[in-house]
């Protein structure tokens, strides 16, 4: 695919590196992996195949052979050869295609997966782009115009064999874009003007004043504007610590939300820091990061308290929603 | 799920949970993903997805750590030497003049004071391959700067309070500078990718400008 456009911040990204965080490699990965899962099995990729997650404003890309694509996640107002292309389906397009993703007109992160997966070499075990050390995805930065991403090598034969199967024999006309009638859910797509994530009380709860502990409970969080993959900050009311002693360097996680010394918080999302010295106030329920991970800057979120049963609990519904919709999705490529 | 062992960074209690950590990693449990020593406690990160989960992770976790307790023995001081050429060249050590005048050392005291001695890394994080590196000459201990400095280029070799930091990736930081290291701490092409694993045992070996080009890649 040759990229005629790069949109705002269009990266390479699969499942993450793991295994590698006594090292300082966090695993990184998808911000929204539910919608990366789900794009994947849409073309009848394996879980591990790499994608593109396009953010706000996404890329204008050409088709240099057949392709079978699926976009999934935030809602773009996408096109195909001047059509809009519709989300959440395997689409097959046509060599020569052009693919103007556009806009995101709710929620911030879709994926773009393509039958064989994204090309690129993999580092560490993932072909993930991490932008802070430059490594992973395409020469580990965002797309720029005049990129070429490589496909699979088979991409093409791929595209027409899954299509063919997922069609009913129905084969696809010669041009423009063909599809089918069935779609995937978007679980995580943002459902109302404010997001309610889960969270835990933190390492360092106690540590913060009554109000301070109430307010993060009960305000209206906005995401700043100088947020992105590695943390969102967080604008509300100040969070006081009365006792600030220095609190040595430790390890931190997907979710963990940590209030620096001008008391507004940091959520930290996948490429974050292995470590920090700042205090944790709260840990976000794993199941509830993409949904996190799907607001743009200016959205809102609200915290809802819950216990580590709860947060297992929600973690084990999500899993059992997603593999019910991944199993019926790989049925339908007959796998 | 992170185990504090103690709230202040200690050389014996370090040792102690990279031991430990070693005992865990070598269990190598399917639904462990990472066992991380830190400076003062070991971080165990899980998946959440894995189907041979434990009921209760927090038990296991216990179970898992009382068991790893009477293994460590066997995985004390297990930790590599590795010598990390290191210019204090004024050029690259920017905060050698001003730490002398707090300490009321010369540059050339304090660059001996901090090569003579075997350091210890404590940890690794924060960026890739970046480690924290404990074992600091006593003499040499002071609280981090007021002003942290907005960049801090890659390779810099800084002190504060009684560790070492040296920097993989050009960030903020508001540790005294003393030097460079023409070394790329973090390659993830190369087998290892990093430099400096937990529990490694570290010199800093001074090197001359001319040395220093020499080495860097």
């Amino acid at each position: 695919m040759k990229v005629a456009k790069p949109g705002l911040l269009t990266t390479v990204q699969d499942l993450g590196r793991l295994g590698l965080q006594h090292l300082g490699v966090v695993p990184g990965g998808a911000m929204d992996p539910v919608a990366l899962l789900l794009a994947n099995a849409l073309v009848g990729n394996e879980r591990e195949a790499a994608a593109l997650e396009m953010t706000v404003l996404g890329p204008e890309l050409q088709l240099e052979s057949d392709a079978l694509v699926a976009l999934c996640g935030a809602e773009f107002e996408a096109r195909a050869g001047g059509k809009p292309l519709p989300m959440n389906r395997p689409v097959l397009l046509r060599k020569g295609a052009v693919l103007a993703c556009g806009r995101a007109t709710r929620g911030s992160r879709a994926y773009l997966a393509v039958a064989g997966g994204i090309a690129v070499p993999e580092v560490l075990g993932s072909r993930s782009t991490f932008l802070p050390a430059r490594y992973g995805g395409l020469a580990g930065r965002a797309l720029q115009a005049g990129d070429s991403v490589p496909l699979a090598g088979d991409a093409a034969t791929l595209a027409l064999k899954r299509y063919l199967k997922i069609s009913d024999g129905k084969k696809a006309g010669p041009m423009g874009m063909s599809t089918v009638r069935w779609t995937a859910p978007s679980p995580t797509l943002p459902d109302g003007d404010r997001v309610v994530v889960h969270a835990m009380e933190g390492r360092h709860h106690e540590q913060f004043d009554a109000a301070s502990r109430r307010a993060f409970f009960e305000e209206t969080w906005k995401v700043s504007p100088d947020s992105n993959r590695m943390g969102f900050r967080l604008a509300g009311p100040v969070l006081a610590r009365p006792e600030a002693v220095d609190i040595p360097s430790e390890p931190t996680c997907l979710g963990t939300v940590q209030v620096p010394a001008n008391g507004l918080p940091i959520a930290l999302m996948a490429d974050h820091q292995t470590t920090g010295g700042y205090p944790k106030i709260a840990e976000i329920a794993g199941a509830d990061v993409p949904r996190l991970a799907q607001l743009a800057p200016g959205g809102s979120v609200q915290f809802a308290r819950c216990t580590m049963e709860d947060a297992i609990e929600l973690r084990r519904a999500l899993r059992q929603r997603l593999e019910s919709t991944l199993r019926s999705l790989a049925w339908e490529f007959g796998t | 799920m992170y185990a504090e062992f103690s709230q202040e960074i200690d050389l014996e209690t370090n040792a102690a949970l990279q031991a430990l950590a070693a005992a865990l990693r070598a269990r190598s449990l399917p639904w462990i993903r990472d066992v991380i020593p830190a400076l003062c406690g070991v971080a165990v990160h899980f998946d959440p997805d894995h189907p041979q989960l434990p009921e209760s992770i927090l038990e296991a976790f216990q179970v898992l750590l009382e068991e790893a307790f009477k293994q460590a023995g066997k995985y004390e001081r297990t930790g590599r030497l590795v010598e990390l050429p290191v210019c204090y060249d004024a050029e690259f050590g920017v905060d050698l003049a001003d730490l002398g005048k707090t300490l009321s050392l010369s540059e050339k005291q304090i660059v001996e004071r901090h090569s003579r001695n075997e350091h210890v890394v404590l940890m690794v994080g924060f960026s890739p391959g970046q480690p924290y590196i404990g074992g600091l000459d006593e003499s040499l201990a002071l609280p981090r700067r007021a002003t942290p400095r907005t960049r801090v280029p890659a390779g810099s070799v800084a002190i504060a309070n009684t560790q070492t930091a040296v920097y993989s990736y050009e960030t903020p930081g508001g540790w005294h500078v003393i030097g460079r290291t023409p070394l790329a701490l973090f390659k993830p092409e190369r087998n290892p990718p990093s430099v400096f694993a937990p529990g490694d045992r570290v010199r800093f070996v001074p090197v001359s400008r001319a040395e220093f080009d020499r080495l860097k890649p």
